[in-house]
């Protein structure tokens, strides 16, 4: 086994691991985090909206690299503890992802025409069971392939957490071509790696899409 | 039951309800009819709460819609109300539809709230088509489905809000005779419509509305064969000469 491209294999296999951990566990998170902004920014309370409107705003004007570096430094100086990079490379995932997931949820809550709201108070359903059960289930189904959209995002983005030194896939790469001078190798097939999450992905999506468009 | 005293709704600078003052008395069929734009669906709204009064008062046997949330949520479930265009819950099927209310609003059990949706689906000549989703029926059909689930809250009374304006001509007529089939077990109704020939037939009263304000109301015979108010005149005219 001579050839750098499969040399590096075992390496890129280990990363695969750390970056689905940290994209799915962080977008989970996120979803959570951008499904409370999402409904805060819908909210009648002015406060709820200003704090989601400014959490979207700041963390979509910013690069994730800084967040994570905020993050993985900046809090652990703040709260003088040393913070998990795993850890912090999730929760910047989180935080990053659940602010363009709000967005995707209020966009998907706002495209529900009035007329379900209306006939659901109409009935006497309260605001918050017109949403529970009229609103919400049917905002969901068109916040699939956003969603969808969004992993493949994340997924790309946990790759400049090789800068503080977490094990995922580009980060093995480079400890690989680091002591072996194969870099050509090393990237190409660690960027085979992310396409092979992200081209069966996206033509998942598109069926998905169709899928929802037809009915 | 159903009464307004002076009720006025702006939207910003546009006013598009001045000072109406309506009783609706129970078993009463009143038809609202009148040029668009003329304030009628708003009115509509504003009975049951889905359109606040800017000003003036509405109250149901009494009760005030200018109440908390809690009341107000309540007081809508004893109207009934019809919508142009439906509003079904396309993500539920036909029986769904008719079973949430009853369901999350008045605690029913499963079991119970599926008794009264398919006693109602019959009613309205469904009951063939309880398990599909909203999307495989026709205009009227799909109406049907919705004179059902708001009566599946046993309403006091029910509002109709151009029922059937959305439909095609031949499919009026279904949606129509389950309307007749509730004025004649004496449901309290308040329909906002274009279909002259059934205010005529099964009104107790017509009121007709120009430019946010009741202009007359009567018997149907009284507006439609003795108009009193010009502007009732030129719209019977024109509306009278289109059918």
């Amino acid at each position: 086994m001579d050839s750098p491209y499969i040399d590096v294999l075992p390496f890129l296999f280990r990363g695969l691991g750390w970056t689905l951990l940290i994209t799915f566990t962080g977008l989970v998170f996120g979803f959570g985090l951008g499904t409370i902004a999402g409904l805060a920014r819908l909210s009648r309370k002015g406060f709820c909206r200003g704090a989601a409107t400014v959490y979207v705003e700041v963390i979509r004007g910013t690069p994730i690299l800084a967040q994570l570096l905020f993050v993985y430094f900046g809090l652990s100086e703040l709260l003088s503890m040393n913070i998990h990079k795993l850890a912090a490379a999730i929760l910047a995932i989180a935080v990053n992802s659940g602010a363009y997931i709000a967005e995707i949820v209020r966009g998907a809550v706002q495209s529900i025409e009035p007329g379900q709201q209306e006939a659901g108070r109409s009935l006497g359903l309260s605001r918050s069971q017109t949403m529970r059960y009229v609103v919400w289930p049917q905002a969901m189904r068109r916040m699939i392939p956003p969603l969808g959209n969004q992993f493949i995002i994340s997924l790309k983005d946990t790759s400049l957490f090789s800068v503080i030194a977490v094990g995922e896939i580009l980060y093995q790469a480079r400890q690989y071509y680091s002591s072996t001078f194969a870099p050509f190798e090393a990237l190409t097939m660690a960027c085979l790696m992310y396409l092979m999450i992200t081209i069966p992905g996206s033509v998942y999506l598109r069926r998905m899409e169709h899928r929802l468009e037809g009915r | 039951m159903i009464r307004t005293r002076g009720l006025c709704k702006r939207f910003g600078d546009l006013t598009v309800l001045r000072e109406i003052d309506l009783d609706i008395h129970p078993g009463e069929v009143v038809c609202i009819i009148g040029p668009s734009g003329s304030g009628k669906s708003t009115l509509l709204r504003c009975l049951n709460g889905l359109e606040t009064a800017t000003d003036g008062e509405v109250t149901i046997d009494g009760d005030s819609l200018n109440t908390t949330e809690a009341s107000l949520n309540q007081l809508r479930a004893r109207l009934g109300m019809v919508f142009q265009h439906f509003n079904l819950f396309p993500h539920l099927s036909v029986l769904e539809n008719v079973q949430l209310a009853p369901r999350m609003v008045q605690g029913k059990t499963v079991e119970e709230a599926r008794v009264i949706a398919e006693q109602l689906l019959e009613k309205v000549g469904l009951s063939d088509k309880a398990h599909v989703r909203p999307d495989r029926l026709s205009g009227g059909q799909k109406q049907r489905v919705a004179i059902a689930r708001a009566l599946a809250m046993q309403p006091e009374a029910m509002l109709f809000d151009e029922p059937t304006s959305a439909l095609d001509p031949e499919l009026v007529g279904e949606v129509l005779s389950v309307m007749e089939e509730l004025v004649k077990e004496g449901m309290t109704m308040v329909v906002v419509t274009h279909e002259m020939g059934f205010a005529r037939r099964v009104g107790s009263r017509v009121l007709f509305m120009d430019e946010g304000r009741i202009l007359e109301e009567g018997t149907p015979e009284m507006i439609f064969d003795h108009p009193g108010h010009p502007r009732t005149r030129e719209f019977l005219g024109k509306v009278l000469r289109m059918s």
